[in-house]
């Protein structure tokens, strides 16, 4: 029998409840949040169960929800994929604004390196237990975590435009 | 072979002619030698440089302006055409590059994003290189047409021509150098 969003949820839930929750389908996708505890747990769950075989690590990603509850402003997203029976799912792992940090994935997918460094690269989430945590995409000088909404994206040394017309609030690095 | 008579041919420096000989200064003769024998480096990182690459070939043929040998090793160019988004990550590198070329050197800045930032008003690139090398020549357009690349190079060679041969020891050239930290 192959696997459906039905029997994930299911064996989740009862795995794991209360550290799962909010299961909800979109765009034919399974999606839920993971407790930050639990991001690590139940991660290697799906992928070393044999009923669940999660063994593809498709995304990992951050999300900035500046208007949220301070507990819960950032967002890591991971999005695995069954290759055997073709099922994808979305976990969502919400973090405190103050204190963005979740267990790093790398020791069960090696993928989750350079995605990680990415996100921690451009929102400021720190994976704990990263073997080599620093930035991978912008220049290692930069103190700002430019995809957080609280940075202006326009350059601040900018000479040649008007900033009547072009948005430059305050300095970004 | 080809019949045109509409033949260019550089013009001598100002000078003093009799038979069988021509007197001028010297830097007149050097300038002349530099300006129409620039060997370039292109520093193409995105669509300026494939502008460049026609003005490289066949039609536009930029070897009709003494620059026929592309120096892709800085140690021997004396012009760098800078095309291209300089990402603040590749800023280092290009003023490494332009460190290791030996003097006489000079800068061209092919297109927006070389000479301003160009439509990349953002964090992560570079807002034109000036920001970190010094620059002699700027060529405006997103891409620059191959006419215009090549009207830069003429225009390059106008100041190569005219530069004093103590220029690059006078003090005005290494306090501009100093104002860029370079060595």
């Amino acid at each position: 029998m192959s696997l459906t969003n039905e029997i994930v949820q299911q064996t989740l839930s009862q795995q794991f409840t209360p550290k799962v929750e909010n299961f909800h389908i979109e765009h034919d996708m399974l999606a839920f949040e993971v407790k930050k505890e639990a991001s690590f747990e139940v991660i290697q769950f799906l992928k070393e169960n044999s009923g669940m075989n999660f063994n593809f690590l498709t995304d990992v990603c951050g999300i900035h929800y500046p208007d949220y509850a301070k507990d819960r402003q950032f967002c890591v997203v991971y999005h695995l994929h069954n290759w055997y029976d073709n099922v994808r799912i979305r976990i969502k792992v919400f973090l405190p604004a103050d204190n963005p940090e979740v267990e790093s994935i790398v020791p069960l997918f090696a993928g989750a390196n350079w995605q990680e460094r990415e996100t921690y690269d451009f929102y400021g989430i720190v994976f704990k237990n990263h073997p080599q945590l620093k930035r991978i995409l912008n220049m290692d000088e930069m103190k700002s975590f430019p995809m957080r909404k609280e940075f202006p994206l326009e350059d601040q040394g900018r000479t040649d435009k008007d900033d009547r017309f072009f948005g430059r609030t305050g300095p970004n690095c | 072979m080809s019949n045109s008579t509409n033949i260019k041919q550089v013009a001598p420096p100002p000078g003093y002619a009799g038979e069988g000989f021509f007197a001028t200064k010297l830097s007149e003769v050097v300038g002349l030698a530099r300006a129409n024998s620039m060997w370039p480096l292109p520093f193409a990182t995105s669509c300026c440089g494939i502008e460049y690459m026609a003005t490289m070939a066949a039609t536009y043929d930029i070897g009709r302006f003494g620059s026929e040998r592309m120096s892709f090793s800085p140690r021997q160019a004396d012009m760098l055409l800078v095309m291209g988004t300089i990402a603040k990550k590749m800023a280092p590198i290009l003023r490494q590059v332009y460190e290791q070329m030996a003097e006489p050197k000079w800068v061209v800045a092919v297109g927006a994003c070389a000479s301003s930032g160009g439509v990349f008003d953002t964090y992560s690139v570079l807002q034109g290189i000036d920001k970190v090398i010094p620059v002699d020549v700027y060529v405006p357009g997103c891409p620059p047409r191959p006419e215009q690349i090549l009207d830069g190079i003429l225009e390059l060679q106008e100041i190569v021509k005219n530069e004093s041969v103590r220029r690059r020891s006078s003090e005005e050239y290494k306090d501009l150098l100093n104002s860029y930290n370079i060595k």
